[in-house]
């Protein structure tokens, strides 16, 4: 694997994850439990939606082969998408997709943090850029896990059962390859084993405050960085991808 | 041949496609121009990474430049550095409250917008300071809706970020 192959991949991953992410989010346009957070979350994805063009793009340089963003986002098969399990895992209810946001959230404010750093200028800048957004998606999901699970029985039961349906997913977001080990040296990729103690421990101490308990058992479930999904993604991409693969060569 | 001073005064007529009171020169998007007699690249910067009027800004940049003489218009999105509200002119500030959008009433430098604990807000339109944040999300991705509790009515915060 040369650099560049591997700098392609590390943002298909990151472009895939932002954009697979705000493709399900998106999903509660207009069916919110209320007006503001219908909003909320709407603002929300709009921003992961714009992360995710920006490192689409940007893989599309990488790879140098003339494609686009839109190429890559509306003409790429499941196999050939590697983002994070955990963001294409149904919604379910609200509390669900608000657990699985914090889980999320909490480890891309670190993440991103630490590739504002990075060797690579664009992705530098790029993050530097998710930094502010990332920081008040955080304050919303770890305020509201902290309201359902204070709330009442119903608030709290259906937040566990959330968190208990997306925990084994979130260890994957910590998983590395090759293309990691590659980028590391170089001083573009982040060092994802730095983050995991600083997750876990504000992850604990979130869940502490809302009277959750995380499952017991350690099972991750993995396969993105290969590329490996579970059924949902391919709906997903069907109904993402249906137009353009229809109408190829539209403009808007 | 064109200067850079003209060509920033030309693109002062263009306004933001959804604040229509100030234009995106004062928004502070548009960061710098290089051009010759025929071609020009701008350099963009988006306000929110997902910002649906970028796409609106450039082709209204695009027009706004071919109409005065260019022949080729490069857009250029950058992201160093990141978009902040500190850019927004003493002038768009008050022309955003005229408008009815209380304009961001920090600077970045103290951080307070990182830990959610804000001024109060004044109302833009009868001035109070007794406000309250409904929500930190509005109706663009750039505001936040806020409520005077003294006027009653609801208005938008622009973001400090």
């Amino acid at each position: 694997m040369t650099s560049q192959e591997a700098l392609f991949n590390y943002n298909l991953r990151l472009g895939d994850t932002s954009l697979i992410l705000a493709q399900r989010l998106s999903e509660w346009t207009g069916h919110g439990p209320f007006l503001e957070e219908d909003l909320a979350l709407t603002n929300i994805a709009l921003d992961i939606f714009g992360r995710g063009k920006a490192l689409l793009e940007y893989a599309a340089k990488t790879e140098g082969k003339g494609r686009t963003e839109d190429d890559l986002a509306f003409f790429r098969n499941d196999r050939e998408y590697f983002n994070a399990l955990i963001t294409e895992q149904p919604n379910g209810d609200y509390a669900k997709t608000i657990v699985r946001q914090a889980l999320i959230d909490c480890f891309d404010l670190a993440f991103y943090s630490e590739l504002s750093k990075s060797k690579d200028e664009t992705l530098a800048g790029i993050a530097a850029k998710s930094i502010k957004e990332i920081t008040y998606h955080k304050r919303h999901s770890f305020s509201w896990v902290n309201r359902f699970g204070n709330g009442t029985e119903e608030s709290f039961n259906r937040l566990q059962n959330g968190l208990n349906e997306i925990w084994p997913y979130a260890g994957e977001l910590f998983e590395m390859n090759e293309v990691d080990a590659l980028l590391i040296k170089e001083g573009i990729a982040v060092d994802l084993s730095m983050l995991k103690a600083n997750w876990e421990k504000e992850i604990s101490q979130l869940l502490a405050k809302a009277n959750l308990v995380a499952p017991e058992g350690t099972y991750v479930q993995t396969g993105s960085r290969k590329g490996l999904h579970g059924e949902h993604l391919s709906y997903i991409l069907a109904e993402m991808q249906s137009l353009p693969r229809m109408h190829p060569t539209a403009k808007w | 041949m064109q200067t850079k001073e003209n060509i920033f005064s030309l693109l002062s007529e263009i306004p933001d496609p959804e604040i229509p009171v100030i234009s995106i020169v004062e928004l502070g998007v548009i960061r710098d121009v290089t051009f010759d007699e025929k071609n020009i690249e701008v350099k963009i910067t988006p306000t929110y990474s997902g910002c649906p009027a970028m796409k609106q800004m450039e082709d209204d940049v695009r027009k706004k430049l071919i109409e005065n003489g260019f022949e080729t218009v490069k857009i250029n999105t950058v992201y160093t550095p990141a978009w902040t509200t500190d850019w927004l002119s003493a002038e768009a500030k008050i022309k955003l409250q005229k408008y009815g959008i209380a304009p961001p009433e920090e600077s970045t430098n103290d951080k307070s917008f990182l830990t959610g604990k804000t001024k109060n807000i004044t109302c833009p339109r009868c001035k109070s300071k007794n406000t309250m944040m409904v929500s930190q999300f509005g109706s663009t991705a750039c505001k936040a809706l806020y409520k005077c509790n003294d006027c009653l009515e609801a208005f938008d915060y622009f973001k400090c970020i």
